[in-house]
């Protein structure tokens, strides 16, 4: 019998500690195919965040570090200026990499580091239990925001893939989503164009995935990807924001 | 041997670096240091190295951290606010096992302080100015050529334990000139990393972490760490005695004080106190040893440092009681002089009826 679905080899063969329904695994699996297809599972180097996806070291069969809190950025500078032919990706969440490690994440941009990054936003605090991220939508309720994110008080959601578009270091920043095959099929692309990009030298690229937390979101897996589609893709346009190679909105 | 040459302190210690196969700098501007950034950014292209101005201390540390587990020998430095900053990532680089030299040329405190040459980073160097178990190595150079050769064998030592190493200098100690000599002999081989996340060709993948979910892990890993930290205590603490032969008082200094100390240390015995002093050259771990072999004439100790009294904690741990500690201490760079030091010695001269 022809075998025509299987882990990717740069997956490892365990169980992942994900809650039901939550995109992390999906993310997940597109990088490792994304490192499957370009034969680099070998010469990677991924950085791993704080926050839910702390323990991606668990999954993927590469070498990792596991940064402090929002600095997977400069960690992944480190790694790439010393190992420039390792190909280095940090993964990130949204409270690591928009709130306590913004000025990480702009500086490896605006520097033109040759490094790859996979945010993951899905507008929440996931590993600590539902507070309010910088990505979360007004009117949101979390545990830090129980009556909404009221925008008077606790102010607006940070767009990433926009503002990093700005910085010319910048090569590749790309907005996908994880909620249908179609969106998971594009996501898959953007990935693999930012690992390319990376390969090619062209410096930095960033793919953010909108995601779901169905746990601290009080969904359930269908309802939550509902959900996204409602709400988050409103918010957060897809598309494509910064391609050196001509690309642009779309 | 190498001839002498007149450095500064901030470059002679990046000179030293690299002579010590240091290929990875990240730094944030910051007096009194900056002649040490400024000189890497010149060095490190000519060696093959790497230079970056970080866009803060934290992002510098953290840098380090990802160099480091990448397998390069890296020195960050900083002054003492700074070094506030770089204790997340020192904690983290411990609790990882990555090894890197760092450079505090400490200024005054607290908060902004000013940029004037000061000690009193002391229990932030020595007790972890981080989170969690861990400690580092900390020396105390009193020279230039003290603190050159120091910096080079931190690096040894650093990778050996698989720790970071602090080398504790101050404004006057970076600013000053002095001739050095690099000896030839004092350059390294890169010795192999079998733990450096370099890509996992044809072998195992390798992952550097701090985090240990499970209690019994992290009670595990605390003691691996603990038992390190014990072979340190053992083997790599250092001190110099000064004239402690027939000391009645004894002096305590490192650094810079040492040397303002030595100079009052003459002219008290010339004025027919017996003054000894003690110098620790590593600052952790502290050399408890020399205070037991204190001499059977001694009455008791005082410690000078530029702070309110930090290692005097240190010293009074390590005499136990045994003998008074008195303590003299300036601060905010107003840095005491020889005579300051010699009316303070003669003053516990007096309350201890010594030399009557």
């Amino acid at each position: 019998m022809k075998k025509i679905f299987a882990r990717p080899r740069s997956l490892k063969d365990t169980l992942m500690h994900y809650c039901p329904g939550c995109t992390h695994g999906i993310a997940h699996r597109l990088i490792a195919e994304v490192m499957d297809e370009l034969d680099i599972r070998e010469r990677t180097v991924g950085v791993a965040p704080v926050g839910c996806s702390v323990f991606a070291y668990n999954y993927f069969d590469c070498d990792f570090q596991q940064a402090a809190h929002g600095r997977a950025p400069a960690v992944a500078t480190g790694i790439k200026r010393v190992q420039p032919d390792c190909i280095v990706f940090a993964y990130q969440g949204d409270g690591d990499l928009a709130s306590i490690g913004t000025a990480e994440i702009i500086h490896a941009a605006a520097r033109r580091e040759n490094i790859t990054v996979i945010f993951i936003n899905n507008a929440i605090y996931g590993m600590t239990g539902g507070q309010m991220a910088p990505t979360t939508l007004p009117g949101q309720a979390t545990t830090t925001s129980p009556g909404g994110r009221d925008v008077e008080n606790k102010g607006y959601p940070i767009r990433v893939s926009e503002l990093m578009a700005t910085l010319e270091g910048a090569a590749y920043v790309a907005r996908v989503s994880l909620h249908n095959p179609a969106g998971i099929a594009r996501a898959r692309r953007a990935v693999l164009q930012a690992f390319r990009y990376q390969l090619e030298g062209k410096g930095f690229s960033l793919v953010e995935m909108v995601s779901t937390c169905p746990t601290n979101w009080g969904l359930s897996p269908l309802a939550a990807l509902k959900w996204l589609e409602e709400h988050m893709l409103p918010a957060y346009p897809l598309g494509v924001f910064k391609d050196i190679q001509g690309g642009g909105q779309g | 041997m190498s001839e002498p040459i007149l450095m500064k302190g901030n470059e002679a210690i990046a000179e030293a670096a690299i002579r010590a196969g240091c290929r990875f700098f990240a730094g944030y501007p910051i007096t009194p240091q900056n002649e040490l950034p400024e000189y890497m950014s010149r060095r490190m292209p000519e060696v093959g190295g790497v230079f970056l101005q970080a866009e803060s201390e934290v992002a510098a540390i953290n840098m380090l951290y990802g160099a480091s587990g990448a397998g390069a020998r890296c020195l960050t430095s900083s002054s003492s606010p700074g070094i506030s900053l770089k204790q997340e990532g020192i904690s983290y680089m411990c609790g990882a096992e990555l090894p890197a030299v760092i450079i505090n040329i400490v200024r005054g405190g607290p908060g902004l302080g000013n940029i004037q040459p000061a000690q009193s980073d002391y229990f932030q160097a020595t007790r972890g100015g981080g989170h969690g178990d861990y400690r580092t190595v900390v020396y105390g150079p009193a020279s230039l050529q003290e603190m050159v050769e120091l910096v080079m064998e931190a690096f040894d030592v650093a990778d050996r334990y698989r720790n970071p190493v602090m080398v504790l200098g101050d404004g006057i100690l970076g600013q000053m000139m002095e001739p050095v000599v690099f000896a030839d002999d004092q350059v390294r081989e890169p010795q192999p990393k079998p733990w450096a996340t370099t890509g996992a060709r044809g072998r195992e993948r390798r992952v550097l972490s701090s985090i240990y979910l499970e209690p019994e892990d992290l009670d595990h890993h605390n003691w691996k760490l603990e038992a390190k930290y014990e072979q340190m205590r053992q083997k790599e603490a250092r001190y110099e005695l000064v004239q402690m032969e027939d000391a009645e008082l004894c002096l305590v200094a490192y650094g810079t004080t040492a040397r303002i100390c030595r100079t009052a240390l003459e002219k008290a015995r010339s004025a027919g106190l017996k003054v000894g002093m003690i110098r620790p050259i590593t600052l952790w771990p502290f050399p408890v040893k020399a205070f037991g072999e204190a001499g059977a004439n001694l009455r008791a100790y005082l410690v000078v440092e530029m702070s309110t009294g930090q290692m005097v904690e240190d010293v009074r741990l390590a005499v136990n009681g045994a003998r008074p500690v008195a303590f003299y201490g300036k601060t905010g760079g107003a840095v005491m002089l020889p005579q300051q030091v010699v009316d303070a010695l003669q003053d516990l001269a007096a309350r201890e009826g010594v030399g009557r």
